[in-house]
């Protein structure tokens, strides 16, 4: 039976990630995130799971990695500075192919910044935090109901595409107590990894399928032997210096989920039928956009809301698509951080529409009277 | 050649390997190889981890499952395995950069948790694969490309360290012992518990050609000199025991491996 509670952002993560079958987290306390860790701690147990608190934060992603080779679906969260310390082995888990939940519960910064306080300033990190090229998928979450759907999403394609997907929540969202329904268990969609069929003289680690381009994953002590590396490696999963390898592997690491593109991206529109005036936001924001755009429509204003639910990757076409078919004319972009994601929106629409960034960076977040001005001003 | 048990838990299609002639990296891979064939292991349940540098590159060429992390963080990769699958023997091969300096953290942590892992640090005293810079256990006044005056840090003791941070089996021996290591690394897979195997060898390469061991034979005559078994070394004085090498068993103490504890974590939970 479905059951509504009363939870915050963090807690809503945390059980999002059990109720997919996250049986192991690595984590390290910061703020805000350290509410998620704090769960795990209590309910992984209780599961039979394992929660260990590591002592760093790389010490928590590369634990979590280690109990992800070893069969556990697994999780690790983090606030701004820990996000930076995991970028690292974000990368070696993209290039490892190695499935894992990183949450990202964004606050001030840069460096400790403001540690209690929202920010969005770590959406573009997050696209390109961690050296190299490699397919991002990054949820942002706008309500406590979502932290828990976007997390059970996560778990489904950190295990089909084998990488990490992250979930960037803000303090916001994470502190936010508001009411959520959980479903029962078995309407949930589960994803699992797939596991090699074959025996292990005929198991070449990374020989992807042709069909989805992942190879199928053995988890160590299932009765197959492999070598795992940060190295650029061939089929076999061993380093490689040769052109043609390196090529095969990085290309398809970028196209596995590229061609499933259509399957990850999501977005919510409003009001975009014959929006004049179009405000893009994410993640908390959207709560004081949306209001301010329900608002001015009761008043006969044409504004529309778009909402990426997926950074990344980003629903351009998407977008483009409502700007081009609607005739909006002028999309404002508020955003706690100096416009990270407006380049990526006005890239996005290719000049059909006038656009208008407006920031926050003092630790508030947007009250809806402010962007109601902001859409008044340019309308 | 290799007896034939040894010879199946290498990747030979790897040879030559990428270190220099004469390394002793090989004299320890040939001791963890015997160790495990004579202890019986299983292939698919052996999980050998290493960081980055020139010994981490070992377990490349061991056929097992293994797992080449980043530098510095093998042992929390290994800690991760290990409580996701307790039923898995883990080994995680470091040299003394990993270990002692960018993952100083992660040693001791795991020396505290007593996690069942057995970890065998290849102490070479310089980063060689980077050309031959000083690392924490160069010797003080030692030369390096970044100590051209000579080491200025004190040089770090990493079985003192393990010791103190609270691992529960801490050996040493060099790469003119190789039945010793082969004898203290069994131990040390067989150790319920966190077991810290040092094995001092050499990178003649970038150390020696700056310290007078510009050969590989001055450094096997070297070990072979300096080397003090614990019992005699138990009985000398400091004075005499400076410049000497003390092998052997150096600590095995009692204590609840990690993640035998963390069973009862479930249990308690679990009402």
């Amino acid at each position: 039976m479905p059951r509504a509670e009363f939870w915050q952002g963090n807690k809503a993560i945390a059980v999002g990630g059990l109720d997919a079958g996250c049986r192991f987290f690595g984590g390290y306390p910061i703020t805000p995130s350290t509410e998620i860790a704090e769960v795990m701690a209590e309910e992984l147990p209780k599961y039979g799971g394992v929660f260990i608190q590591m002592e760093d934060e790389i010490g928590g992603i590369a634990a979590t990695i280690g109990g992800s080779i070893a069969g556990k679906k697994a999780m690790t969260g983090t606030s701004g500075p820990g996000f930076s310390l995991k970028q690292e082995l974000l990368g070696y888990a993209y290039i490892a192919e190695i499935p894992l939940v990183c949450v990202d519960v964004q606050r001030g910064g840069p460096s400790t910044g403001l540690p209690t306080k929202v920010s969005q300033g770590d959406v573009m990190q997050a696209r390109w935090g961690t050296h190299g090229d490699h397919a991002t998928i990054a949820f942002a979450p706008s309500s406590v109901q979502e932290c828990y759907d976007l997390t059970v999403k996560a778990f489904n394609f950190s295990e089909r595409f084998r990488q990490p997907v992250l979930i960037m929540a803000d303090e916001v969202i994470g502190h936010m107590r508001e009411r959520i329904v959980i479903p029962d268990a078995s309407s949930l969609t589960i994803v699992n990894r797939k596991k090699p069929t074959v025996a292990h003289a005929d198991f070449i680690p990374y020989l992807a399928d042709e069909q989805d381009d992942i190879p199928p994953m053995a988890a160590f002590g299932d009765g197959y032997h492999w070598h795992v590396t940060g190295l650029t490696s061939n089929d076999w999963g061993f380093p490689t210096n040769n052109a043609p390898d390196i090529d095969k592997k990085i290309t398809r690491i970028l196209r596995k989920v590229e061609r499933f593109r259509s399957e990850v991206v999501e977005y919510r529109a409003e009001g975009c039928e014959d929006a004049d005036t179009l405000v893009v936001s994410y993640g908390c924001v959207s709560r004081s956009a949306l209001r301010a755009v329900r608002e001015l429509r009761s008043r006969g204003v044409k504004a529309g809301h778009f909402r990426p639910v997926t950074l990344w990757p980003f629903p351009d076409v998407e977008l483009e698509k409502i700007v081009s078919d609607c005739g909006v004319k002028r999309v404002i972009v508020p955003e706690l951080n100096m416009g990270q994601m407006f380049l990526e929106i006005e890239r996005a629409i290719h000049g059909k529409a006038e656009t208008f960034s407006r920031t926050l960076l003092n630790g508030e977040l947007f009250k809806p009277a402010q962007i109601i001005k902001y859409i008044e001003e340019v309308a | 050649m290799p007896r034939d048990d040894v010879m199946k838990w290498l990747r030979a299609q790897f040879m030559p390997h990428i270190w220099c002639p004469g390394c002793g990296h090989g004299i320890i891979m040939h001791a963890i190889l015997r160790a495990l064939s004579s202890l019986g292991k299983n292939q698919d349940e052996v999980v050998i981890s290493s960081g980055i540098g020139c010994s981490s590159r070992m377990p490349g060429y061991i056929d097992a499952c293994t797992l080449h992390t980043a530098h510095g963080r093998s042992l929390a990769f290994a800690t991760g395995v290990k409580l996701s699958n307790p039923k898995l023997t883990v080994i995680d091969v470091m040299g003394d950069g990993d270990c002692s300096a960018i993952g100083g953290n992660h040693f001791i942590h795991a020396c505290r948790r007593n996690i069942g892992v057995c970890a065998i640090v290849m102490n070479n005293n310089i980063y060689g694969m980077t050309g031959g810079q000083a690392s924490p256990t160069t010797p003080e006044g030692a030369f390096a490309s970044t100590a051209p005056y000579g080491a200025v840090d004190p040089a770090f003791d990493i079985c003192k360290l393990a010791i103190g941070a609270g691992a529960t089996f801490v050996a040493r021996a060099t790469i003119a012992q190789p039945q010793m290591c082969e004898a203290l690394i069994k131990k040390g897979i067989d150790h319920n518990g966190f077991s810290v195997i040092e094995i001092m060898t050499h990178c003649h390469t970038q150390f020696g050609r700056k310290n007078k061991r510009g050969k590989p034979i001055d450094n096997f005559n070297y070990f072979k000199d300096a080397s003090v078994m614990k019992a005699k070394a138990d009985a000398m004085s400091r004075e005499d025991l400076r410049g000497k090498v003390v092998i052997g068993e150096l600590h095995h103490a009692e204590g609840i491996e990690y993640t035998d504890r963390y069973k009862s974590v479930i249990e308690k939970a679990r009402g």
